[in-house]
């Protein structure tokens, strides 16, 4: 597939932007613009899909496999850690066939208890870092947290963008703390004998614009991010459908333009099952079936996870379910 | 054993923010009927009930405003359906009120439910009305349309309890705008009754905000409140109203003067006067070209 | 750096929609129906009856009587009597009726929905989420228009017309109806209104709607038949105003016949829209707007964006694209909830849409559909693209009515222009650029009576609609839309 088919104007060589902040900036700005009300109502046509039966039944596991079960407050303690990690191995423990969730997301210093209370699953371990959630630190700090998290245990990092570098139109900054993050995942990595993955954090509710989102959806694919990340759940709006939509087209072009599958996770608010669903006929319908995977797509959440396992008790009874039947965490 | 049965009365509170408080200074005020006779004790609203107010409003303003024209009109016109519903407990409170006859106080509320219904379907109207497409000379596009001014300060009539409420709130709300009113004085109880309405209906809480007390008390609050961006003396007819002029000339509010006499609301109104004299006029200009 | 992968890395199972669909006993479907007039279902004086099918499993669905002359003489003295008291209330009691009938159809909505999608063939999200709506939307605009006439623009206190006899298409019933009878209704007319042959039952549920209303008899009358019935009604001499919504050869039959005689006429015919995409565009909303252009309502739409005309820099990445979005549509049962691709109204309708797709291939055009199945009984049409087509290629010239693209190329807007306008219809256009004054320029050189930027096939009662040239005269909506139904001054 010829690369014009991807963006219109003259291709743009990838590499290339990697060599200088204006041949990344000229790549950013020359992306096509996103017409915020006409993606709004793409949206929400999606928003009616009809979801029955099986293909509800299918979507809600999907959904429950996909969650990155997250907790990530100052009061947080081992104990708090060791529980959601309880919840994360058995979600619903009256139902054996309920699959696990995709990954227990915690600040670094919690990673080891973590770490160890998930040892012997194939449940990942993530770890924001780069002084989460505002990123307002030095470079060297942000790499020492991530490399922290890492040793501790962690293959997933959750790392922020610096939102003020890319709203003043630093572009090459944003860039260049992504390539030093994603050395550490490389290197710690390597050191602790694990793959481990980036994931970036646009925080699409300080970014504004559907357009700001599509540039940094791409400068943090080119960058080296293994999966774009909308939110830190901690500003407000978090993850919406059309910032959903907008990730969801450029990890879809990306694909075309180098044949890498990258991944996108919906982080923040997402809190019903019948939100999740609407998420997963984005994902089908806009970056296509391949990404129906949670080495794909994922959710940050944590409250979710109780929804979709309440919906998936009523699909399997019959009976609309009760929130006392389930675990808190 | 069996007496006749005695009545549940009706706290007559105001109406701030979709909920109804009593005034925060605690006072009340007796509302007689026509011959003297004790209706009820009214809220008497106080400057900070006003501060509160304008608060609950200002914080309504932008998301009624960026409702669509037509969901405006229909929760304008939902109003109207609940109006119909109550309409025998509006006409029996207008008659106490107003001292009318049942025949002359129904006549009053059919116009003030009609009103409702006028306004509402001007909500997507006033605008192709009102809206110019100017054709300056230049490769330009170049277009006048209304928005609201933001939040309305109104004195209800004293004479007309309901349709004048009506007359005066429905116009500055169906643009955009959210309003404070003062209702009538020594008639306010339909005002509250109207309260009451507004607040089983789709408006949202905080777009129409009904304060019961004495005119001369509130008016100069509000009229030298300066997050308040017009105000509309109806109520005040018949009085001199430079000392609440010079105050509103303080952010430079828009003002829908005192007239000498109240008006007579019963008859259709001529135009959409009211609804504009609470509308800006924003002229947009856009180059034409390759 | 170029890669064709296409098979994952992952193995992810298909995810299949389970079928969604909407409950068909919401709607009731009586074995016959009468013709609606002066208030009541009445047998046919002189005409017979006609069968209407469900086009997408060519399932009997009613039959319907078939007005003759007599019977449109009845309904149009059924009208005229209803004229005077009608056009003597005021218009806050006009405005009551109207608001009543916008919320019946609100209340009744969903059963408006799953009846229209039967009898028409188009998929249940649109009939739900579109076309009823809209056509509610439209009465309680124009309710609110009936007490205010004297701000129509025409001065204080005009006149309704009279009678008015109102022909409409198959592609939207119910909102063909609603943009019909509600204006002419707040202006104080009465009507006698023809659905089409093929999809005449939201109509006459419409009649049921107004007996529940209380509309005083014979201020709706409404008269089912082909399109003898249309004629006599089109004829009738005491008709005084005739509007009419389809084809511009039918339309230019109505202009021959009303000539002379005086009778008031608006006119909304064919289109061949051309949907213009310069290379800056919001790619992926552009792409959504061309697919809602053309597939919606499976291109059976007077405005559809038929001739795609997209700046030759980024043809390419265009139609891609633009494949890539068919390969997601779901074409199947209408009342599937999860369909976006409904059934062809008629089989002759498919029969004159594969007509000219042979056409556009005998001429050299490239066609390529996506893979998908179609049902084994109905009338289907898969989602078509012709690319290669010339300026002179019949499929771009000639309205389609179905879901087929065009796809032509320009290099500057003058190009556009002068392509987007070659032609004999003017109804709407799109344009496709993040440029805000190249769209402003591109508004003002096309001929069209509708332009949409940046977006596709959007409707509001308070916007004006209609077409220049051959696409008609007369608009529907907005202030402009009731002057068609309101006296002037005599010129001067």
């Amino acid at each position: 597939m010829s690369r014009s088919l991807v963006l219109p104007g003259d291709p743009t060589d990838l590499e290339e932007i990697a060599t200088s902040s204006t041949a990344l900036r000229r790549f950013l700005q020359g992306l096509p613009g996103v017409d915020q009300v006409g993606l709004e109502h793409r949206v929400a046509k999606l928003g009616t899909r009809s979801l029955k039966k099986d293909a509800k039944i299918w979507a809600l596991d999907l959904a429950i496999s996909a969650v990155d079960l997250t907790t990530l407050e100052g009061a947080d303690t081992p104990g708090r850690v060791r529980s959601l990690a309880a919840k994360a191995r058995r979600p619903d423990p009256s139902d054996p066939d309920c699959p696990q969730v995709a990954a227990v997301c915690v600040y670094p210093d919690r990673v080891a208890v973590a770490a160890d209370a998930l040892a012997g699953t194939d449940i990942h371990v993530a770890s924001v870092a780069t002084a989460f959630p505002s990123g307002r630190a030095s470079l060297d700090i942000k790499r020492r947290d991530t490399a922290d998290a890492i040793e501790a245990g962690a293959d997933e990092i959750d790392m922020v963008i610096d939102r003020g570098a890319f709203l003043s139109g630093d572009y090459g900054r944003v860039f260049h703390e992504i390539v030093a993050i994603k050395a550490v995942c490389d290197e710690a990595g390597a050191a602790a004998g694990r793959d481990v993955h980036l994931k970036v954090i646009l925080e699409t509710g300080e970014l504004r614009t559907l357009d700001n989102v599509r540039r940094a959806s791409w400068l943090a694919l080119a960058a080296g991010g293994d999966v774009i990340k909308t939110s830190t759940g901690k500003v407000s709006p978090a993850s919406t459908l059309p910032v959903t939509a907008v990730m969801l087209q450029a990890v879809r072009d990306w694909h075309a333009l180098t044949g890498e599958h990258r991944g996108v996770k919906s982080a923040g608010g997402i809190r019903t099952a019948k939100d999740a669903l609407k998420y997963l006929v984005l994902v089908h319908e806009i970056a296509g079936p391949a990404w129906l995977h949670p080495d794909r797509f994922r959710f940050g959440a944590s409250s979710l996870l109780n929804d979709l396992l309440m919906q998936r008790a009523k699909q399997r009874t019959g009976q609309y379910w009760s929130a006392d039947r389930v675990t808190l965490d | 054993m069996s007496g006749p049965r005695l009545e549940v009365r009706k706290t007559y509170k105001l109406y701030v923010g979709g909920k109804f408080p009593r005034s925060e200074s605690g006072r009340s005020y007796e509302v007689v009927d026509a011959k003297g006779g004790l209706l009820a004790n009214a809220s008497r609203a106080s400057r900070k009930d006003v501060r509160d107010t304008v608060v609950a409003a200002r914080a309504a303003q932008p998301g009624w405003a960026a409702a669509t024209a037509y969901n405006r009109g229909q929760v304008l016109y939902r109003v109207a359906e609940i109006l119909e519903g109550r309409r025998d407990q509006f006409v029996a409170e207008v008659a106490a009120a107003e001292g009318l006859t049942a025949r002359k106080a129904t006549a009053q509320v059919d116009a003030a439910i009609d009103r409702w219904v006028w306004y509402a379907g001007w909500s997507d109207k006033f605008q192709a009305v009102h809206s110019t497409a100017n054709p300056v000379a230049g490769p330009y596009f170049d277009l006048s349309v209304p928005e609201p001014t933001g939040v309305v300060a109104a004195l209800a009539p004293q004479t007309s309890s309901l349709l004048g409420l009506v007359a005066v709130v429905a116009p500055i709300v169906v643009s955009g705008n959210t309003v404070v009113v003062v209702a009538s004085e020594q008639r306010p109880l339909p005002a509250v009754t109207l309260g009451e309405v507004l607040a089983t209906s789709d408006v949202p809480g905080g777009v129409i905000n009904l304060l019961t007390g004495r005119t001369e008390e509130l008016a100069p609050v509000l009229a030298s409140h300066l997050d308040v961006n017009a105000i509309d003396l109806t109520g005040w007819a018949g009085r001199d109203a430079t000392e609440l002029e010079v105050a509103a000339a303080e952010n430079v509010k828009r003002i829908l003067p005192a007239e000498p006499e109240e008006p007579d609301f019963t008859g259709v109104p001529r135009g959409p006067r009211r609804i504009v004299a609470f509308c800006e006029t924003k002229t947009v200009w856009h180059p034409k070209g390759l | 750096m170029t890669s064709t992968e296409t098979v994952p890395d992952l193995i992810t199972p298909t995810w299949d929609y389970a079928p969604a669909p909407e409950a068909r006993d919401l709607a009731t479907i009586h074995d016959t129906y009468g013709l609606f007039i002066g208030g009541e279902f009445v047998d046919p004086d002189d005409g017979g009856s006609m069968a209407t099918i469900s086009p997408a499993t060519e399932e009997h669905l009613a039959d319907v009587a078939v007005a003759g002359e007599r019977d449109v003489d009845r309904a149009v003295k059924a009208a005229r009597k209803a004229f005077g008291p009608w056009s003597k209330l005021t218009g806050t009691e006009r405005s009551k009726y109207l608001f009543r009938i916008a919320r019946l159809l609100q209340e009744r909505a969903r059963e408006f929905a799953v009846l229209e999608s039967i009898d028409n063939g188009k998929p249940i999200r649109e009939t739900r989420d579109v076309d009823v709506p809209t056509a509610a939307a439209h009465f309680f605009y124009h309710a609110g228009w009936a007490d205010k006439l004297d701000w129509a623009g025409l001065g204080p206190d005009p006149r309704p017309l009279g009678v008015c006899g109102q022909v409409i298409p198959w592609n939207f019933p119910l909102l063909m109806l609603a943009w019909k009878i509600a204006p002419a209704l707040a202006c104080g007319n009465t009507v006698v209104l023809k659905p089409a042959e093929t999809t005449p039952l939201s109509a006459l549920l419409f009649a049921e709607v107004c007996q529940q209303a209380d509309l005083p008899p014979g201020v709706v009358n409404i008269v089912t038949g082909a399109g003898d019935t249309g004629a006599a009604l089109v004829a009738q001499t005491d008709v005084d105003k005739v509007a009419f919504t389809g084809s511009t050869a039918v339309g230019k039959a109505i202009a021959r016949q009303l000539a002379g005689t005086g009778t008031r006429l608006t006119l909304e015919l064919g289109g061949k829209a051309a949907n213009i995409v310069f290379d800056d565009a919001p790619i992926d909303q552009a792409i959504e707007g061309i697919v809602d252009g053309i597939f919606f309502n499976q291109g059976h739409v007077c405005c559809a964006g038929s001739r795609l005309l997209v700046q030759e820099s980024v043809h390419d990445l265009v139609v891609d694209k633009l494949q890539q979005r068919l390969g997601t549509l779901r074409l199947g049962d209408p009342l599937d909830k999860n369909t976006d691709i409904g059934a062809i109204n008629s089989a002759a309708q498919l029969a004159r849409i594969e007509a000219l797709v042979e056409a556009g291939e005998d001429e050299g055009a490239q066609r390529w559909s996506p893979e998908c199945e179609l049902p084994s009984s109905g009338f289907w049409f898969r989602p078509t693209i012709f690319t290669g087509v010339g300026q002179s290629s019949r499929i771009a010239q000639e309205e389609i009515f179905g879901p087929v693209l065009s796809v032509l190329t320009f290099r500057t807007p003058d190009e556009a222009v002068a392509k987007a306008n070659n032609t004999p219809y003017g109804l709407s256009a799109g344009v496709w650029t993040e440029k805000g004054s190249r769209i402003l320029w591109m508004a003002d050189q096309l001929r069209a009576g509708v332009v949409w930027a940046n977006t596709f096939n959007r409707f509001d009662p308070t916007s004006p609609f209609g077409g220049y040239k051959e696409s008609g005269f007369g608009r529907e909506g907005g202030r402009h839309g009731l002057v068609s139904y309101l006296q002037e001054e005599p010129h001067r």
